[in-house]
């Protein structure tokens, strides 16, 4: 296993750079296209989450990019520093009285398109998800 | 790249081309500044031409479901046609694919409106 770590900024160009690493990354390591965007959209809808909602485009605050690499498996863990929330509160965008709501499907997104989703409070404060994708 | 948007007519229907990415930022606004204009001009038969989008995230999902309900509220239709494979898994997983009408053929789509 391998680990990098790396900092982003609160802003929509983080967003668009941290889907370019999580395709980079993806493409490294062997995924096809479709493996590729998938992990792309993922980290990108998790790094929205993170500048819109956590820190909330606060420039003073960041986002922190853990990436750990395996023959078989990438994981993004990104942390913002935001005031924290409680996912499982969050209104269920498949329920029929939310389908025609504009926002709220991010994190489930996301989570569609990882093996392995874990949301949780980052130490210090904020929040904490962390996406593992397995290549096979 | 972000999104590229042009309308034509065929018919009474206002067909939007769309190319490109519709995403949070610049994409998502331009399509939603595109939807809200076409409809206050009193366009009511709206098709989507989603063929050379490569990509859409949850924003620029959100901003589809404003146009569809901003044009059905002013007793419009909004459709879609040529969604690639990455967008029809995002209407299903999203399970949009009940609000929304897509089509593959444009022909098809255009005369659904009649």
């Amino acid at each position: 296993m391998e680990k990098t770590q790396t900092t982003l900024e609160s802003s929509l160009e983080s967003v668009d750079q941290a889907e370019a690493i999580a395709v980079d990354e993806a493409r490294k390591l062997g995924f096809d296209e479709d493996g590729q965007a998938q992990f792309g959209m993922a980290v990108r809808e998790v790094m929205v989450n993170a500048v819109v909602h956590g820190n909330r485009y606060n420039q003073k605050k960041k986002v922190h990019l853990e990436i750990e690499r395996s023959k078989d498996s990438l994981a993004f863990t990104l942390g913002d520093e935001g005031e924290g929330f409680d996912f499982n509160s969050l209104p269920d965008p498949l329920a029929p009285e939310n389908l025609l709501r504009q926002s709220g499907r991010g994190l489930m997104l996301a989570r569609a398109f990882v093996d392995g989703f874990d949301l949780h409070p980052r130490a210090g404060g904020g929040t904490e998800v962390r996406l593992v994708k397995n290549l096979h | 790249m972000s999104v590229k948007l042009t309308s034509r007519q065929v018919g009474d229907v206002t067909v939007i081309d769309a190319a490109g990415r519709i995403t949070l930022g610049e994409g998502a606004s331009a399509f939603r500044d595109m939807i809200r204009d076409l409809a206050a001009k009193g366009n009511k038969k709206l098709l989507v031409n989603l063929a050379d989008v490569s990509y859409i995230d949850s924003s620029g999902i959100g901003e589809m479901v404003s146009g569809f309900t901003t044009v059905t509220n002013q007793g419009g239709k909004l459709k879609l046609v040529g969604l690639s494979k990455r967008v029809k898994d995002l209407l299903q997983i999203t399970k949009l694919y009940t609000v929304f009408e897509a089509f593959d053929d444009e022909a098809d789509a255009v005369r659904s409106f009649a």
